[in-house]
């Protein structure tokens, strides 16, 4: 076990040597996988950062039951019954009176208001649903608009379906675009180590003549692959860190205008980790296919 | 023990470099194998040393079946075996100390046992006070020897050479012929291939000798 250690050990320290002496090659190499990784990398952080605006967005998740004017008040009864039982403290009740109060407090309204002969408001119903997905609010507006004096339920559930779409949208480009630079990551580190391989010729040469394993031969170049693609992940992290620090600011004032707290989400810590581990291992398998094809010609 | 038996080689195109040769070595025995060029003494090294594989016949080196050998127990069967080459393989983007440390590199020993081990080989062969030099700045009977200092560091049980002394001075390349008398004294068998096997004063060396790839003696 010690030996392995050992091994593992000096093959880490041979490909780190091997990067360091060709510093700027190492340094292009790692930036293009940087960047490589950044544009993916910010699609999705991106398309977070839209989900978690479209969650705070309450507009977005709200429905509003409608009672007829000539409702009940057994009706209203029943219908509040109803939706205790089918969605437990998902929602509030604005009666006709209150209503009525809260447009006249709005500027302007409150003489057009009293000039009314009688308040044409009905009893409504504010609901915010748990589970806000499109499908379910579709299936919960039809259940209830069949209920007994029930004028209206009125669901943005078109701009939801919009917007859910649009996420679908881009995950799916993101997606085809992680793939493509994933290709294109796994291009860079191939070229890199091919080209290491074809300078360590000499020394491969002489290793498997006095008696070193393909595993011994191998070891550093994949090494040297994941070193590139983790730090590749490095500089991914930073450009993107870079990217949301510059634009928080404006976002924030964007969104202070239309009255909402939204700001910028940068990586956390596990998506930082993440991004690292994405690029040593897919440095390592255009070491692993680099590798491979060239001891294949060298033998 | 090295056992040839009916050893053939023929490389693509029909060129036959060896036919039907078939011998003995015993452990701790110095052997010549002698030749006019293209006689077939490097391809009969390279079979001893699974660089190449005969098209038939067997040979087994220390127990091992060559013919049968799996490629991923080469490696192995190469840590017992010391190889010197003509053009020596030095690495020359290293010290003559590094090239020495590759083989235990390879095997995984500790880096202080290891410069311990090389020091003590370059001291055999006389170059230890050039343990800093490159490859490149040594004579070339320092190179032959740094090479045989690369190939006994790990101990093999068996040493071979090809022509190891043919771009040497005569000072040079007694100086190398002693070093291989010697490790044989310690019970290495030591088997070199040169187009002049006029054996070696004072010690009792076989001559084998191939011609057009038969063995004639």
């Amino acid at each position: 076990m010690k030996t392995w250690f050992r091994q593992h050990f000096a093959a880490l320290a041979r490909a780190s040597r091997r990067l360091l002496r060709a510093p700027l090659s190492t340094l292009l190499s790692i930036m293009v996988i940087g960047i490589a990784m950044t544009l993916p990398a910010a699609g999705y952080l991106l398309l977070d950062n839209l989900k978690a605006l479209g969650a705070s967005s309450t507009s977005a998740q709200q429905m509003s039951l409608f009672m007829e004017t000539s409702a009940s008040e057994k009706q209203v009864a029943e219908a509040r019954d109803n939706l205790q039982a089918l969605l437990p403290d998902q929602w509030r009740f604005v009666s006709r009176a209150d209503a009525l109060q809260q447009l006249k407090a709005n500027e302007g309204m409150a003489e057009i208001v009293s000039s009314l002969p009688k308040n044409p408001l009905p009893d409504a119903f504010i609901i915010e649903p748990v589970d806000a997905s499109p499908e379910t609010l579709e299936r919960l507006s039809s259940t209830l608009a069949s209920w007994n004096g029930v004028a209206h339920v009125q669901l943005d559930s078109a701009w939801i379906k919009r917007f859910d779409a649009f996420l679908r949208l881009g995950r799916l480009t993101v997606n085809l675009l992680a793939v493509i630079f994933a290709a294109g990551l796994i291009a860079v580190t191939f070229n890199t180590i091919r080209l290491q391989v074809l300078a360590g010729a000499e020394e491969i040469e002489v290793a498997r003549l006095i008696g070193a394993t393909d595993g011994f031969i191998r070891r550093p170049f994949y090494y040297s692959g994941i070193l590139q693609g983790g730090l590749g992940g490095i500089v991914a992290a930073l450009l993107i860190f870079v990217g949301i620090t510059a634009l928080s600011p404006s976002v924030a004032q964007l969104a202070q205008l239309y009255g909402s707290h939204f700001a910028l989400q940068g990586l956390a810590f596990p998506h930082i980790l993440a991004l690292i581990a994405c690029g040593g291992a897919l440095g390592f398998v255009g070491a692993q296919l680099s590798v491979s094809l060239a001891l294949r010609q060298m033998k | 023990m090295i056992v040839g038996s009916q050893l053939c080689k023929r490389y693509p195109g029909g060129f036959e470099a060896l036919k039907n040769v078939s011998f003995e070595i015993a452990g701790g025995e110095m052997v010549l194998i002698g030749g006019h060029s293209g006689a077939g003494k490097t391809t009969l090294l390279k079979l001893l040393s699974a660089i190449e594989r005969p098209t038939s016949g067997s040979l087994v080196v220390n127990g091992q079946n060559l013919v049968a050998l799996r490629h991923a127990a080469l490696p192995f069967l190469r840590r017992n075996l010391g190889l010197i080459f003509q053009d020596q393989k030095l690495l020359f983007d290293r010290t003559a100390l590094d090239n020495v440390l590759l083989p235990l590199e390879i095997i995984g020993l500790s880096p202080k046992e290891a410069a311990r081990r090389a020091r003590a080989a370059l001291d055999k062969v006389g170059l230890l006070e050039r343990e800093k030099a490159n490859p490149i700045a040594l004579s070339g009977g320092e190179q032959q020897r740094l090479a045989i200092a690369r190939a006994v560091v790990n101990r093999p049980t068996i040493l071979i050479a090809d022509e190891p002394t043919a771009n040497l001075d005569e000072e040079s390349a007694r100086q190398v012929i002693d070093l291989f008398v010697a490790f044989n004294q310690v019970r290495v068998t030591v088997i070199i291939a040169t187009h002049a096997p006029h054996g070696i004063p004072g010690k009792d060396v076989r001559v084998m000798t191939l011609d057009h790839g038969a063995l004639a003696s």
